[in-house]
């Protein structure tokens, strides 16, 4: 089929019409009938999704399954995925279906709850394969939209704060991103990515108010495409609405953001920042590379303090996206497989860890890590599978969680090793803050009135959990399913890069002549 | 060629003679009797004219000497005119049957002003300008206080009028300035006065005097203090009329003068636009947050929107005078359906425009919630709503003027903007619970607003074929 790609990123939203204009009424079965169809929708898009992993040529560093149609203002409606991008349309088709099964408990406007979810699903799958640098922003910014109403009207008991703070922080970064996006395609004459990954920017240093701007207007074109995508990862110190966001958001949310939207920031730093602006990174990399390191350690810490689980997770979370960009930013090839790896990795563990603190909040609506203890006695099952995530989590070998940290900190250690030692540090923190997690919560005596008739894990909340047991442990044991297949994209990028610095760096002796 | 001259201003003097024609029969005939009539003859009079001016052959013709210019500009211009007023006529007939307020002539100002607006952007004589501009703003300032008994409605015709008519005084100040340095008030005669890059002192003087004038008109800071009083005075209908059809009249006539006279110094008008547009745009971000009557909101919103609007025209190019038609076309459609709902916001038959009357709305009336959300989103410029792409085309066509600095301040303003149109989605989807407002909403309005939120959805498939009209408009100008 010449045309599979669109239709795996339109499905969802083609389900979101059909429940949005068919479906009637409030009661249950009606609800029951909006889960069943969104859950039946993300399936189908998870199934139709596979052959495009199947058909995916590894050894072919360009774009496949390529589809265009005119647009409007001379753009282009321009689809593809290449080693980089496939795997995060997989991560999101792969995941909803589990996303909708943590919405199951939901009660109020449950439409509306399914609509947002299927309409996000599009939006994270066309921003993960636009080739068209105006449709990739159009895709990013509108799936604020379903994520501000979802934290905004399913919610916690703060709300509203933590969905304003979502929505203009990311919208801030975003919209300087814009003003970049502008530029370029002022500057090259063009939107389309490929052609733009290949357009040289100027980068002689320029002097702006007297401060000379190392990489001249790569630098900050560079800056602007940073401003969204730091905010969106999220890196230290714009981070602080993450976890805001995470706390008010419904499982279901919490996962989503967690699992795909943060990925987005990391993608974008792979896909726009590094082969575009290849000097402009150059030149920055020892400081985003530094704001990762800062992002570890003082993430880690904050999370050993947190009284609220989800809270802590979404700490965790940071801390684990600081590996990513310090992956990214070494610019050699442990460290971009490392960092690919590790948010395909961080998708299913944080997904789980977040399904784990659902679970128990289900039962006791709290997420208070003082109203647990002991839960070992009355769900063994629960006990093992959070004991695996958070084994996980901390980057245990056999896990996932292992392969991207040791490639990044690998990676770290030829670029810089005070950077290295830096996050290492951060390795022994979140072994500590994730273990008293795990002991205050799971281990202990069973002494509180309230936990005494909790029950284990049912069907739905197990069946869950499988798959993202399964591809945890899959991953950890036999990395290479992934790393084989974005080994080839990310070599071909990275001699790219390395070409167009080396360029520069030739040119600077000769224009001083 | 007298003959010429009336084909050519064919449609302007078919809306005069109506208007005269329908004042005539109402005060003769059946006065008040006839309002049902002339408001739906009125809207069908203007919607019949912008098919004509639509459908109308491609060119540019002169007629009286040069002072009245049809060309593709102008068409495109009138045709957002016409569709918006009279969809905000038939819109605002229901308003005004409950309020009392039905009467005859409110369709015969409305007319009126819609020829004084068609004249503005066909202006190509400084007279025909000031005529035109002075049939709109007299027709508007009686709509304002159109609610003779109450204190508020008076009072915003009354300051509508009295800054108004300062305002003109500038503007007419600035045009015997240029035309006592020029020696003429045709367009191209002055710009064929202009030598060089640059004004001499006296025209740069008479510039910045119909700046002035036209910055009050299009509502641009440091010139919009009439306008949130105006706006929350007027009777409802009234608001969503202004906020509509003259802003594009006064959008085009800007442009129009700018480019066909003093075409030749845009570094000297340029840079009044940009302090005009940098301005407005953060103040009717900023100064909107506080607010709580929606009418004010929307008065600082239309605030920031002709900075947008006026980010465009400061490019200079004629991507710029493009993405300034786009906007103006996108921002009408916007509003004509915002003001669709704001009409309907009642309880217990009292119009009701406090903001936090909207409290958990999505409740009661789920889909013209999402029509109305989907409209804020739009006007917040948020993609992949149309607003945004209003807001692509002037960011782009600003940054390709060098302009790069104050295209970043346009998206940092709209930023700040995003604030208060995420607010009244907040109330509508997780405000506390109060009072329900009345759920009545007749066929028009529901047509209104669910067509403006659904232009705004699918628009971003093509735009509906606007963009390659608005570049040969915008060519037309810039010839």
């Amino acid at each position: 089929m010449d045309n599979l790609l669109s239709i795996v990123i339109f499905l969802p939203s083609l389900a979101a019409l059909i429940l949005a204009i068919v479906l009637r009424g409030e009661d249950a079965a009606s609800q029951k009938n909006a889960k069943v169809l969104a859950l039946v929708a993300t399936i189908a898009t998870f199934v139709i999704s596979i052959p495009l992993l199947t058909q995916f040529d590894p050894s072919n560093t360009g774009f496949q399954f390529v589809e265009e149609a005119d647009w409007l203002a001379g753009l282009k409606y321009k689809v593809g995925l290449d080693g980089i991008s496939i795997l995060f349309v997989m991560l999101t088709t792969f995941l909803m279906p589990i996303v909708i099964g943590a919405c199951w408990t939901v009660t109020t406007r449950v439409k509306e709850y399914m609509i947002m979810f299927l309409i996000l699903e599009t939006m994270m799958l066309a921003v993960f394969s636009s080739l068209d640098i105006i449709l990739f922003y159009v895709v990013f910014e509108a799936g604020l939209i379903p994520m501000f109403l979802i934290v905004g009207i399913w919610g916690g008991k703060n709300r509203i704060y933590a969905a304003f703070k979502l929505f203009l922080y990311t919208l801030l970064g975003s919209v300087l991103m814009l003003i970049a996006i502008i530029y370029m395609w002022f500057e090259a004459g063009t939107t389309d990515i490929p052609t733009l990954m290949q357009h040289q920017f100027a980068s002689e240093n320029m002097v702006i108010l007297g401060f000379t701007i190392v990489g001249g207007i790569q630098t900050l074109l560079f800056l602007g495409f940073f401003a969204s995508f730091a905010v969106k990862m999220p890196m230290w110190p714009v981070h602080t609405w993450l976890p805001d966001a995470h706390v008010q958001a419904p499982t279901a949310g919490s996962v989503v953001l967690a699992a795909i939207l943060l990925k987005m920031g990391g993608y974008g730093f792979l896909r726009f920042c590094l082969p575009m602006f290849p000097v402009g990174s150059e030149s920055l990399a020892t400081f985003v590379m530094t704001l990762s390191v800062i992002a570890i350690i003082y993430t880690s810490l904050v999370a050993l303090v947190q009284e609220d689980m989800k809270k802590l997770i979404a700490y965790s979370s940071v801390a684990h996206m600081g590996f990513v960009t310090m992956g990214i930013f070494t610019m050699n090839q442990q460290g971009l497989d490392g960092a690919i790896f590790q948010m395909l990795s961080h998708g299913f563990i944080s997904a789980a860890l977040f399904l784990g603190v659902g679970v128990i909040y289900d039962r006791m609506h709290t997420r208070d890590i003082d109203a647990y203890g002991g839960l070992v006695i009355r769900m063994p099952v629960y006990a093992l599978i959070f004991m695996l995530f958070t084994m996980a989590n901390v980057g245990l070998p056999g896990t996932s969680g292992f392969v991207g940290e040791f490639l990044t900190l690998t990676a770290a250690f030829k670029a810089n090793t005070w950077i290295a030692f830096g996050a290492t540090t951060g390795v022994i923190l979140s072994a500590g803050y994730a273990l008293w997690l795990y002991r205050r919560v799971v281990f202990g005596d069973l002494i509180k009135e309230s936990l005494k008739s909790i029950t284990d894990m049912d069907m739905r909340e197990k069946l869950m959990m499988t798959p993202l047991v399964i591809m945890t442990l899959l991953l950890g044991i036999y990395p290479a399913l992934i790393l084989d297949l974005i080994g080839p994209s990310v070599s071909a990028l990275l001699e790219q890069v390395h070409a167009a610095q080396g360029v520069v760096m030739d040119a600077a002796p000769a224009a001083a002549h | 060629m007298i003959g010429t001259d009336i084909n050519t201003a064919l449609p302007e003097i078919i809306l005069a003679v109506y208007a005269m024609a329908a004042l005539m029969l109402a005060v003769y005939g059946g006065k008040d009797r006839l309002s049902g009539f002339i408001f739906w003859a009125t809207a069908g009079v203007m919607a019949v004219l912008g098919l004509m001016i639509a459908f109308a052959p491609a060119g540019t013709t002169t007629a009286f000497n040069g002072s009245f210019v049809n060309d593709a500009f102008a068409r495109y211009t009138k045709v957002v005119m016409l569709f918006g007023s009279a969809a905000m006529l038939l819109l605002s007939q229901d308003y005004l049957i409950k309020n009392k307020l039905f009467k005859f002539e409110f369709p015969i100002l409305i007319a009126l002003a819609t020829l004084g607006m068609m004249l503005m952007v066909s202006a190509g004589d400084l007279m025909a300008l000031y005529m035109g501009l002075e049939l709109q703003s007299l027709a508007l300032y009686v709509v304002a206080s159109f609610r003779r008994n109450s204190i508020r409605s008076t009072e915003a015709g009354l300051k509508y009028f009295v800054l108004g008519a300062l305002s003109s005084g500038l503007l007419l100040y600035g045009a015997s300035l240029v035309y006592g340095f020029s020696g003429t008030t045709n367009f191209a005669g002055i710009a064929e006065t202009i030598h060089g890059d640059h004004l001499g002192m006296g025209m740069l003087f008479g510039l910045v005097f119909l700046c002035v004038g036209m910055g009050f008109k299009i509502s641009a800071a440091p010139f919009h203090m009439w306008t949130p009083d105006v706006y929350e005075g007027s009777p409802t209908p009234v608001t969503g009329f202004f906020a509509t059809a003259p802003k594009v009249a006064a959008a085009g006539l800007f442009a129009r003068v700018v480019h066909d006279a003093f075409g030749g110094a845009v570094a000297d008008w340029q840079q009044i636009v940009v302090f005009l547009s940098f301005v407005s745009m953060f103040l009717g971000a900023i100064a909107a947050i506080g607010q709580t009557n929606i009418k004010r909101l929307m008065a600082y919103s239309s605030i920031a929107h002709m900075g947008f609007a006026l980010l465009g025209l400061a490019a200079g190019t004629e991507e710029g005078v493009q993405a300034l038609l786009i906007y103006m076309a996108i921002y009408v459609t916007m509003n004509v359906g915002v003001f669709a709902f704001i009409l309907n916001m009642e309880r217990d038959g009292q119009p009701v425009t406090d903001i936090r009357s909207l409290g958990l709305y999505s409740r009661a009336e789920p889909i013209r919630a999402a029509a109305i959300s989907a409209l804020m989103f739009s006007l917040a410029g948020i993609p992949p709503l149309v607003g945004f792409f209003g807001k692509l085309y002037v960011l782009k066509a600003a940054v390709n003027a060098g302009l790069a600095w104050l295209a970043i301040a346009g998206v940092i303003a709209s930023v700040i903007g995003a604030f208060y149109y995420l607010r009244i989605i907040y109330f509508i989807y997780f405000g506390d619970e109060v009072d329900p407002l009345s759920n009545r909403m007749p066929l028009l309005h529901k047509v209104a607003l669910y067509g403006a939120a659904l232009i705004m959805l699918v628009g971003a498939l093509n735009l509906f074929g606007i963009e390659p009209i608005a570049a040969d408009a915008a060519a037309s100008l810039l010839k």
